[in-house]
């Protein structure tokens, strides 16, 4: 740690002072250098065109009408309002700049399909799930539900229980193996270790109804017959890489330092990674086990072979087959009768309010976590925050247990890569 | 860790020799790696006993149908007198869907994750974190289950993507597979493709971001500091320095488009045949065959599941080594 007596005021005072060199941890650093200005005429011109975009593709939809339906009209005019920013901007600035302009609008018209989906979803299974939302879907199961019972009649209590049987015991078998393995991968490592990586990477990409097929292979035609416990092991199997690549990222953010100094004091590894790594990464192991319960809480297609759904309630995971809230949704929308679709639909309500929920805890664990870990790596200074890098790494840090993860290089991990020493 | 060898210059100079300096771990040292190796262990245990158990339940099938003739019979008649299934249509059909949704989730997620990485301000007019609030999107659009997506695209995207179809196959009916003969355009390859396009989106996004962020911040200070543009610097810097990992993220996504099971089956209406359209209703998927002809046909039904679940097995096991060693190759490169 260099200077870091500056208090933001100071901090303040200075900038713009181009004699004083930027120190890391400063909050100086947080100061942007604009390469390229987006001025009041620019807006005005992209509002323009925008506007000029959508009048040319309505008056030819409305004289010729190509396209039926909005998407034709939403991809007319985007593909009309790219070239004609792209002409203007060339008229304006030149080729660099309109080129530039023109990649800009296609990326934003990319993040924008992106999000598109999410929220028509979101904003459907909303819609058509509240209005029969009620207490009582939470206290009844669909024992003797028929096609002619009232639509008020039936709920998924028997459902919610089988889902959080399933994945509690998904989670007690899974858990401890996968944070193993990532504790093998990186505080022991060795030859096998970067094999075992791939090994895991692969296999989460393994289809969810092979964990399923896999489980009915071995656990259901072998006498065992459906059950609840047959779920877990499926849900396990499918946990298991998810949790494994997540640990690992978190365990990779724990400073060495700590290890060495651990080391240093005489400890042997096991206590190493017991007494100081583990307590360290805690929140971030948190974040990383409950993002990958969000996900396997849905997994639909293993359940079909393993617990096979059920209408009444059954407490025992390990005998008869269980009801799942995916699996309710798979079979009710399935129905023909328009109650049990609506049904489905709540249920679908119910099971995105789950995993939703999970996934913004561990959110929040994780990004608090984080935060936590960069202020003690920077020996306490509370102020001095770079807020870029640290939201930087939180997305770095966090987006892996969803996803597969990616391996990276250990700058990007590092706060101290502005020049400490 | 076993032997740290401290080969410096210095201590050369001093004592002619590289020390070794041996470590003697404790019984419980010993206990906890073996445990963590048995552990790192079973995740390869499980991969091979999925190929060792399907094969063996599948026996049967093979048995009955003959390895090349489970491969390309098109038809799955399980009960009656003369029994006769494959995956042959299901298998091109399978592909067919994942080309689809690569067609369709490639481009978006290379610009999403462009959006994310390059044109994102982390505060959007000084407050709002467009860049986090999009990061996390994207991570929820990957925690969504497929059940979810599957009823949203049954119900809302077959009916907003009619009108596509019908627009394609009006006036570009010469592209083969465009050509549609059934009054519906609902049910069809062309739907399920774009429904799995969005499922896999997320997780290319995701890894294409991280791949993005890796490259060197050297060469894209050089790159701006030359006067480059935002777009250049992609052009020219960003791709150069992530097209494997790029690769290593669509294969991996593709390797999740091969395997989707439940959308696919609540798409798609399964017939058989080898696929020569992708606008009209029909087709199939191994995921969706055994999704949906699960529970019928008795033993040898169930046998000849679980054979089409070690072709997909094998399959998706194939693709994603490829991408997993791809991507592990990046890693290597850059340290």
């Amino acid at each position: 740690m260099t200077t870091t007596s500056n208090t933001p005021s100071e901090a303040e005072a200075t900038i713009g002072d181009p004699v004083v060199a930027p120190t890391p941890n400063d909050d100086r650093r947080r100061r942007i250098v604009k390469t390229r200005d987006f001025k009041p005429t620019d807006a005005a011109l992209l509002i323009v065109t925008m506007l000029s975009a959508y009048s040319i593709v309505w008056i030819i939809f409305d004289q010729l009408t190509l396209l039926s339906g909005e998407f034709g009209f939403v991809v007319c005019t985007l593909g009309i309002f790219l070239a004609l920013y792209w002409f203007v901007n060339l008229q304006i600035y030149g080729r660099h700049m309109a080129v530039d302009r023109l990649l800009g609008g296609l990326v934003t018209f990319g993040a924008l399909c992106m999000m598109l989906p999410l929220v028509l979803l979101v904003y459907y299974v909303f819609a058509k799930g509240l209005p029969l939302l009620s207490f009582s879907r939470f206290t009844q199961t669909q024992a003797g539900v028929g096609p002619l019972s009232p639509i008020s009649k039936g709920g998924f209590l028997h459902a919610i229980v089988g889902t959080l049987q399933q994945v509690v015991l998904a989670a007690i078998m899974g858990i401890p193996i996968a944070v193993l393995t990532a504790i093998f991968l990186n505080e022991i490592g060795g030859r096998i270790a970067s094999s075992v990586r791939t090994v895991v990477t692969a296999m989460s990409g393994t289809p969810a109804i092979l964990a399923g097929v896999f489980i009915y292979s071995i656990w259901v035609l072998t006498f065992h017959g459906y059950s609840g416990f047959a779920a877990s092991l499926a849900l396990a199997i499918l946990l298991l890489p998810t949790v494994t690549r997540g640990t690992e990222e978190v365990l990779r953010i724990v400073h060495n330092d700590l290890r060495e100094a651990s080391a240093a004091l005489g400890a042997p590894d096991w206590r190493t990674v017991w007494s100081v790594v583990l307590p360290t990464a805690r929140s971030g192991l948190v974040t990383s086990i409950l993002l990958g319960i969000a996900v396997s809480i849905g997994e639909t297609a293993p359940l079909i072979m393993t617990v096979f759904g059920s209408q009444v309630m059954n407490l025992n995971p390990f005998k008869g087959p269980q009801a799942a809230l995916p699996l309710v949704v798979y079979q009710e929308i399935k129905l023909p009768q328009k109650s049990a679709v609506a049904l489905g639909y709540t249920c679908a309500l119910v099971l995105f309010i789950l995993v939703f929920a999970i996934f913004i805890i561990a959110r929040i664990l994780g990004s608090a976590w984080l935060q936590g870990v960069l202020r003690s790596r920077k020996g306490g200074a509370k102020g001095g925050s770079n807020a870029a890098i640290e939201e930087d790494l939180m997305s770095v840090a966090l987006a892996p247990a969803m996803s597969m993860g990616l391996p990276r290089d250990d700058r990007s991990l590092n706060p101290d890569w502005g020049g400490e020493e | 860790m076993t032997v740290i060898d401290a080969a410096e210059p210095e201590a050369l100079t001093t004592t002619q020799k590289p020390i070794k300096i041996a470590v003697r771990r404790s019984r419980a040292d010993n206990v906890y790696r073996r445990v963590a190796w048995v552990a790192a262990f079973s995740t390869f245990v499980i991969l091979v006993l999925i190929g060792v158990f399907l094969y063996l339940r599948a026996r049967p099938a093979f048995d009955y149908m003959g390895y090349w003739g489970f491969l390309h019979t098109q038809v799955w008649n399980v009960s009656g007198s003369h029994p006769s299934f494959g995956v042959g249509s299901a298998l091109v059909g399978t592909i067919v869907l994942a080309i689809i949704s690569l067609i369709i989730a490639v481009p978006v997620s290379i610009a999403c994750a462009l959006f994310i990485n390059e044109y994102a301000p982390s505060k959007l007019f000084g407050f709002f974190p467009l860049k986090g609030l999009l990061t996390s999107m994207v991570d929820l659009m990957a925690a969504i289950p497929s059940v979810i997506y599957g009823l949203w695209g049954f119900f809302v995207l077959q009916t907003s993507m009619k009108g596509l179809s019908r627009w394609l196959s009006d006036h570009l009916s010469f592209i083969p597979g465009f050509k549609v003969t059934t009054p519906t355009y609902t049910s069809s390859f062309f739907i399920a493709g774009t429904l799995v396009g969005i499922m896999i989106m997320p997780i290319i996004t995701a890894l294409c971001r991280e791949v993005f962020s890796l490259t060197p911040l050297g060469e894209r200070e050089g790159a701006l500091a030359m006067g480059a543009s935002r777009a250049r610097v992609v052009k020219d810097v960003v791709f150069p320095f992530s097209k494997g990992g790029m690769v290593g993220a669509i294969m991996l996504g593709l390797g999740r488009a091969l395997g989707e099971a439940i959308a696919v089956s609540i798409i798609i209406s399964l017939t058989f045949g080898y696929p020569n359209h992708v606008l009209q209703p029909g087709g199939s998927s191994i995921p969706a065959l055994i999704a949906t002809k699960f529970g019928s046909g008795g033993a040898l039904g169930a046998a000849g599941l679980l054979a089409a679940g070690l072709v997909l097995f094998f399959l998706t096991l194939i693709v994603n080594l490829i991408a997993a060693n791809i991507v592990s190759r990046q890693e290597k490169k850059r340290q």
